[in-house]
C-alpha cells in the first residue's frame, strides 16, 4: 500500500512538472513579446530591447523556465506585466476567496445530491424519481453564470432579499459575507449538484442490483435500512471520482461566476489578466489552477483505498 | 484521475468497468434494467431539440424576421409581440428573435469545428492506445490524465490572453481539449473489440493490425465516437457560451447566445426577459444535445450490450 501511495505520488509530480513545463511553452512561443505589448505599438525597438532585458525575456528558454519555476516553489510568482507588483501574494488572497466560493457550492451540491440521488434510485420508474431526474437533466444544461444570473434577476432584484454582488471578507462582517456569498454559492451548487444527482443516482441503483442488499433485505431490513447500512459506502466510489472531477470543474466555473457576482478571487483576477494581456499572470494562475486539479486526482485516488477495502488487498 | 491504485503487478484494466469510466462522461443515469424504449424516447426528445436547433441555425442563413444587426432605439426593450417583434427587442432596440436564430448558427459552428478536432485527433490516437503494449499504453493515458488537468475554459482563456479572444480561438481550444476524453472513451471501446471473436480469426487469418485497426476496431467503436460527439458537443455550447459572457469569445459582430447574456446584464433590474431568452436557448441546446448522447449510448456502446 505504500508503494503504491509512492507510485502515485511520484506520477503527481512528474505529471505537475510535464503540467508546468506546457503551461510555460504555449505561453511563450508566441508572437510579439510581452514588452512589445506592455509598451504599446508606438514604442522603439530600442525602449522594447531593453524592457525585455530587465524583465529577462532575452536569455535563452531554459534558463526562464529555470527560473520562473525555481521562484514558484518558493511562492515567487514574478512581477505583473501590467502592475509590476509581485503576483504571489495578490494570488495566495484571491485563491482564499475563490476557495471560500467553491467549497460552499460544493456543499451546496452535496446537500442536493445525495438525498436526491438517493430518492430517485429507491423510487426508480416512480413519478418521484422520473421528476428528479428530469429535473437534474435540465439543471446539467444550465452553465452556473446562467443561473447566477437569474438568481440575481429573481432573489437579489425583485425581492430584495440578498445583495446582487460583490464580496465582503468573513473575518470582519461574518453575516454580510454570508448574505454575499449565498447566491454564489446557489449557482453553483444547483447546477452541479444537479449532475451529481445523476450520478449518485445510477450508482445507488447498481448497487441495488447487488446480491448482498438482496440478502439484507432478506433479512428483513427495509431498502433504506439495507442501502444505508451496506450500499452507500460502496454506492461512493464511483461518485468519489465525479466529485473530484466537479471540484475542479467548480474551480473553473468560478471565474464566469466571479464576474457575475463581482467577486475578487482568483477567477476574475484570471479574467482581468486576460483582457491585459499580462502573460506572466496568467502563466502562473494556470499553473495553479492545473496543479490543482492534478492534487485532486492524487487524492481521490489516495481515498478509494481508504473507503473500498478490495483495492487495498489487490494494492498490498 | 483513474487508475494505479495497485504496484507493478497489472489489475484488471480499470477502463473496462463502468463504473470508473472517464470522469468527463456525463452519461451515468442508466439503470441496469431501464427498458429499451425509454431509450428510443431519449433519441426522439434529444434528436428534435438537435433538429429544431440545426434549422433554426441554417434558415438564418436565408431569413430572420428582421436584421439581425439593425438597432432601433425608439423600440429598444420592447415586450415580447410589439411591433412585430415576437420575442421582444433587447436595449438596442434588435430584434431577440432574429438575434436567437443567428446565436443558433455560431452555436452549432463553434461545436461542430471543437466537436471536429477533437474526434479526428482523439479517435485515432485512442485506437493508437488500445493497441499498443501496455507500457506504451499506459503512457498515453498518463498524457491524457495530464491535459484532462487543462479544462477548456482554462485553455481558452491562456489562449486568448496570448492571441486576444476570438471564436476561431475558443473553437481551437474547446476542441483541444475534447481531446483526451475522446481518446478515452475509443480506447475503452477498442480494447474491448479487441478481445472479441471476430478480432482474434482475423488475426488469425493474417490481417495486419492496422487492417484490423480500420476494417474492425474503427467500424466497431464509430457509435462511441458518435455519442463522445454528442456530449462534448453539449460541452462545448457550455464553454462557449462562458467564454462569451466573460467577452472572449464571439466578437461584437459575431451572433451569440453568450454575448446577448452578457449586454443583457444591464437591463437585468428592469427587463429580466432579454435574458431570458438566450438563457432558454442555451439550456435548450445543451439538453438536446445531452439527451441525444444518452439516447446513442444505449443504443452503440459495446460496453452495455447483454
Amino acid at each position: 500500500m505504500v508503494l503504491a501511495l509512492l507510485r502515485r505520488l511520484a506520477v503527481l509530480l512528474v505529471s505537475a512538472l510535464v503540467a508546468s513545463v506546457l503551461i510555460f511553452l504555449i505561453m511563450s512561443v508566441l508572437p510579439g513579446s510581452p514588452a512589445q505589448v506592455a509598451l504599446g505599438t508606438g514604442a522603439t525597438p530600442d525602449a522594447v530591447r531593453a524592457l525585455e532585458q530587465q524583465m529577462g525575456l532575452d536569455r535563452p528558454l531554459p534558463t526562464q523556465y529555470v527560473e520562473w519555476i525555481g521562484g514558484v516553489l518558493h511562492g515567487d510568482f514574478g512581477l505583473s506585466y501590467t502592475s509590476r507588483q509581485p503576483i504571489g501574494p495578490q494570488l495566495f488572497d484571491r485563491l482564499s476567496v475563490t476557495l471560500w466560493l467553491v467549497l460552499g457550492g460544493m456543499v451546496v451540491a452535496l446537500l442536493l445530491a445525495v438525498p436526491f440521488g438517493v430518492i430517485a434510485a429507491l423510487r426508480n420508474g416512480r413519478p418521484t424519481g422520473l421528476v428528479i431526474s428530469a429535473l437534474s437533466q435540465i439543471g446539467v444544461a444550465i452553465p452556473a453564470f446562467l443561473a447566477g444570473m437569474l438568481l440575481i434577476a429573481l432573489v437579489a432584484m425583485r425581492w430584495n432579499w440578498l445583495p446582487p454582488n460583490g464580496y465582503v471578507v468573513p473575518a470582519t462582517d461574518p453575516v454580510g459575507f454570508l448574505r454575499h456569498m449565498i447566491l454564489p454559492w446557489l449557482a453553483l451548487g444547483l447546477v452541479q449538484g444537479a449532475v451529481l444527482t445523476r450520478y449518485v443516482r445510477s450508482s445507488v441503483l447498481d448497487q441495488l442490483g447487488q446480491d448482498y442488499l438482496r440478502t439484507a433485505r432478506a433479512k428483513g431490513m427495509t431498502a433504506t435500512a439495507a442501502l444505508r447500512r451496506h450500499g452507500l459506502r460502496n454506492a461512493s466510489i464511483p461518485v468519489l471520482t465525479v466529485l473530484g472531477v466537479q471540484l475542479v470543474t467548480l474551480m473553473i466555473g468560478a471565474v464566469v461566476i466571479e464576474r457575475v457576482f463581482v467577486i475578487p478571487g482568483v477567477g476574475s483576477m484570471l479574467s482581468d489578466a486576460v483582457s491585459n494581456r499580462d502573460l506572466i499572470t496568467v502563466q502562473g494562475i494556470v499553473l495553479v489552477l492545473v496543479v490543482f486539479a492534478l492534487l485532486v486526482g492524487f487524492v481521490v485516488d489516495v481515498l478509494y483505498t481508504v473507503i473500498d477495502p478490495r483495492l487495498r488487498v489487490q494494492a498490498r | 484521475m483513474t487508475s494505479s491504485n495497485s504496484p507493478a503487478g497489472t489489475p484488471p484494466d480499470p477502463t473496462l468497468d463502468p463504473t470508473r469510466d472517464p470522469a468527463r462522461d456525463p452519461g451515468p443515469d442508466e439503470a441496469p434494467d431501464r427498458p429499451r424504449n425509454s431509450a428510443r424516447g431519449l433519441l426522439i426528445v434529444g434528436g428534435s431539440i438537435v433538429g429544431l436547433v440545426l434549422l433554426t441555425g441554417i434558415v438564418s442563413f436565408f431569413w430572420t424576421p428582421f436584421d439581425t444587426g439593425y438597432t432601433d432605439l425608439a423600440n429598444a426593450k420592447a415586450g415580447p409581440g410589439t411591433a412585430g417583434h415576437l420575442l421582444g427587442t433587447d436595449r438596442l432596440g434588435r430584434d431577440i428573435a432574429s438575434s436567437l436564430m443567428a446565436g443558433a448558427r455560431t452555436t452549432l459552428y463553434v461545436g461542430l469545428v471543437a466537436v471536429g478536432i477533437a474526434a479526428l485527433i482523439g479517435t485515432p490516437l485512442g485506437i493508437l492506445a488500445a493497441m499498443l503494449p501496455p507500457r506504451w499504453s499506459q503512457f498515453v493515458m498518463r498524457c491524457t490524465d495530464v491535459m484532462l488537468a487543462f479544462p477548456a475554459l482554462l485553455l481558452a482563456l491562456m489562449f486568448a490572453a496570448i492571441w486576444g479572444g476570438g471564436i476561431t480561438t475558443a473553437m481551437v481550444a474547446i476542441g483541444i481539449a475534447s481531446i483526451p476524453s475522446f481518446i478515452r472513451v475509443v480506447r475503452s471501446g477498442a480494447l474491448v473489440v479487441m478481445t472479441s471473436d471476430y478480432v482474434q480469426a482475423a488475426r488469425v487469418a493474417g490481417r495486419s493490425r492496422w487492417g484490423i485497426a480500420v476494417s474492425h476496431v474503427l467500424r466497431n467503436v464509430a457509435g462511441l465516437v458518435i455519442v463522445q460527439a454528442s456530449v462534448s458537443y453539449a460541452i462545448a455550447i457550455l464553454a462557449e457560451a462562458g467564454l462569451s459572457y466573460l467577452g472572449f469569445g464571439a466578437g461584437l459582430t459575431t451572433p451569440s447566445w453568450g454575448l446577448m447574456l452578457q449586454e443583457s446584464q444591464s437591463t437585468l433590474r428592469s427587463d429580466p426577459l432579454i435574458t431570458v431568452w438566450p438563457a432558454v436557448a442555451i439550456a435548450l441546446a445543451v439538453l438536446g444535445f445531452n439527451l441525444l448522447g444518452d439516447g446513442l449510448r444505449d443504443r452503440f456502446d459495446p460496453r452495455r450490450q447483454r
